[in-house]
């Protein structure tokens, strides 16, 4: 997969809610962005924006519901993909909380993994080398391949974990949801790091959650998206990012009372 | 803590000579008792307490008798039967004397006498008794025994299969069954059952000085079996008994293994594998008695459900008598909750009445297969079927693998890997039909 040149992965007027009857809530309240190959998009807005549930509502998370719009990754409807099916297709999703799965050890599932997207087994020979070599990249301990998928990770493992899946899986298109929360400036360095050498081996397009610059010095965003209340509202480059940084998200979230609401829920 | 059989008080006493002490005698004498089990097996250095810890009078003190009628008629509120769904354990307890026989087909290899003795026979009179009153009742109506026997330093090429299979009657059939291991001899026994049965059956295992054992006994019964049983071990000076309980199908099994060491030096090591469907019921029940020097003794039981009213009850108690100084023991249950609806209890006990011992612990934790760790998996395009065979298979793995039989081990884990399959995909449960659909 990692030879795909001109994927495009579109958000058009994505509409998202979560609970069920007078619980339901609107969180997304349509999203409009394209991502392409070797393109990398920030997301930035106040806690409950709506971040997470657009990282979430495109990998295919049950908890969220698709009330309108459409996601495609090179013209397939993404939204009729079950969620193995849209990781096959080239997606990956950076989780900000990552999930502990018991009883299945790091280098089984990494194994497990790759042989579901690409197809076919990894040989083995190849597949070892190239997991040490990533392992080390983002300074790994070996001993780490044999633990249980995140049990008792701590907050730097888990998402170094994450990104050297991202390395060895090689999607199309990687989502990665807050991937520098709860990172000391050593680790935010090391998994940025890890990032940048995914873009520079392959074409992967990136959209960026996060609720801080502080990522954006280590991963240069081509475009920023500013997030408030469930869609986009306002676009640049990435001297959006030094504006935020300055001034925050208050002008957002006072032009937007209905914004003002959701975020604050 | 343990078994409070809060209704036997009496017949500690009388009950207190026999051969077999561990687990003789009532419980809860008032503190002021000498312990009951002073000067009885182990022959520790003076097993009186003065200067010692106080005799405790504790309830893990357990009554055994061979008769039925000396336990109450149960009524399902006592502690030991708590848990077990009376319905379907009442056609056993009803007792009804019957003929009714397993299927048996056996595979001995060269050497290993199997045969059967009548009730009278002095074997039976030595065994372990009895610790409830199912397990009373199936050594009088089992009348004699189905006896194995391993000659002493024999060296067995490929393992005793005794293959059982019930024929669907409705008639209760009773059991039991004696497999004698002579000293330092090795071997490895295989219960296979299978079929549809009503089945109450106890197994003795008697372990020679210097042997080395493995009963692994498998559960694989058909929709409305009922299986009640008691696995008692008796392990020799020096021997190491090792037992593997699977247990996979039927509508109610409940095991109860106890393990006793005729000398020092002996190892137990019991491990169980359980894995409980819709409105199955599985018990198992342990008790490792550690009443003689330098005995080790380490548990591992796991178990998966799956499905409304699933249910396992596993409870392990390890007792460590004064006698039993430099004991080192280890139990261990965990359970995999893979989806809603299903209950796992998980009651581990451990009475300590020595400070001379290596080590002493134990652990249980009850762990959920959720949506969430589902959709991780999924969501790095891994299969849900995948993702739970993965899940379960590594959950399994170190327990299975202590199967010495490898063929056994790989038809049980496809078989466990089966079952998995029934289970729906992520999509198929929280997401309702239609709601993908543009508004």
């Amino acid at each position: 997969m990692s030879e795909t040149t001109g994927s495009v992965l579109e958000i058009r007027g994505l509409h998202v809610t979560v609970g069920e009857g007078d619980e339901t809530k609107e969180i997304l309240r349509g999203v409009d962005l394209t991502i392409r190959s070797g393109e990398t998009h920030a997301i930035m807005g106040p806690n409950g924006s709506g971040k997470s549930t657009l990282a979430y509502s495109i990998a295919g998370h049950p908890k969220y519901t698709i009330t309108g719009g459409t996601v495609t990754l090179d013209g397939e409807d993404v939204l009729a993909m079950t969620v193995d099916e849209r990781a096959r297709a080239g997606l990956f999703l950076a989780m900000q909380y990552p999930v502990e799965v018991p009883g299945v050890s790091v280098s089984n599932f990494l194994r497990t993994a790759a042989t579901a997207v690409t197809g076919q087994a990894p040989k083995l020979r190849t597949w070892v080398k190239d997991m040490r070599t990533e392992m080390e990249a983002l300074e790994m301990d070996a001993a780490f391949a044999e633990r249980n998928v995140n049990e008792g990770f701590s907050g730097g493992e888990k998402k170094r974990h994450e990104i050297l899946q991202m390395g060895l899986l090689k999607p199309k298109m990687a989502i990665l949801d807050e991937t520098d929360s709860g990172l000391d400036v050593d680790a935010l360095r090391v998994v940025s790091e890890g990032v940048n050498r995914a873009k520079a081996n392959s074409s992967v397009g990136v959209l960026l959650i996060t609720h801080y610059t502080r990522i954006l010095r280590y991963i240069e965003p081509d475009f920023v998206h500013v997030f408030v209340a469930g869609r986009v509202v306002e676009e640049g480059g990435k001297e959006l990012a030094d504006k935020l940084e300055a001034e925050g998200y208050a002008a957002y979230l006072k032009a937007d009372a209905d914004a003002a609401a959701v975020a604050s829920a | 803590m343990t078994d409070p059989q809060t209704s036997l008080t009496t017949d500690s006493a009388t009950l207190a000579e026999e051969l077999f002490a561990p687990g003789v005698g009532a419980q809860a004498g008032p503190p002021t008792t000498p312990a009951s089990d002073t000067g009885t097996a182990g022959a520790g250095p003076g097993s009186h307490s003065h200067g010692g810890p106080a005799p405790t009078g504790s309830p893990a003190e357990r009554f055994t008798s061979a008769d039925p009628d000396d336990f109450p008629v149960v009524t399902g509120r006592e502690e030991q039967w708590r848990f077990t769904p009376m319905k379907r354990v009442r056609p056993l307890l009803e007792g009804a004397d019957s003929d009714a026989r397993l299927e048996l087909t056996s595979d001995l290899p060269d050497g290993v006498e199997l045969t059967t003795v009548g009730a009278d026979d002095p074997l039976l009179k030595g065994l372990p008794e009895p610790v409830d009153r199912l397990a009373a009742l199936t050594r009088v109506r089992a009348g004699g025994a189905t006896v194995v026997r391993v000659p002493a330093e024999a060296q067995l090429d490929r393992p005793v299969t005794l293959s059982l299979r019930g024929t669907g009657s409705d008639e209760v059939v009773w059991g039991q069954t004696v497999v004698q291991v002579g000293n330092f001899a090795k071997a490895t026994i295989v219960l296979d059952h299978a079929g549809s049965a009503k089945y109450s059956g106890g197994v003795t295992v008697l372990v020679g000085d210097g042997a080395q054992v493995e009963l692994i006994s498998v559960q694989e019964w058909e929709p409305g079996t009922a299986h009640g049983g008691q696995f008692d071990a008796v392990v020799g000076r020096d021997a190491t008994f090792r037992q593997v309980v699977v247990t996979l199908g039927g509508d109610l099994v409940r095991l109860v293994s106890n393990v006793e060491y005729a000398g020092p030096g002996g190892t137990a090591e019991l491990s169980g594998v359980y894995f409980a469907d819709e409105t199955q019921h599985q018990e198992h029940r342990l008790w490792v008695d550690h009443a003689t020097p330098n005995c080790v003794s380490n548990v591992v039981y796991k178990g998966a459900l799956q499905g409304e009213q699933a249910h396992t009850v596993w409870v392990g108690d390890v007792r460590i008598r004064p006698a039993a100084t430099g004991t080192e023991t280890y139990e261990l249950n965990r359970n995999l909750v893979l989806t809603d609806g299903a209950r796992a209890d998980s009651v581990p006990n451990l009475e300590i009445e020595t400070g001379e011992i290596v080590s002493a612990g134990h652990a249980s934790a009850t762990g959920r297969f959720d949506d969430e760790q589902l959709f991780y998996l999924c969501s790095r395009g891994i299969d849900a079927e995948t993702a739970r065979r993965l899940v379960v298979r590594g959950f399994f793995a170190d327990v299975v693998q202590k199967i010495a039989v490898p063929e056994l081990a790989d038809r049980l884990m496809g078989t466990i890997e089966q079952r998995l399959g029934a289970l729906p995909g992520l999509e198929e449960q929280d997401v309702e039909a239609g709601e993908l659909q543009p508004a």
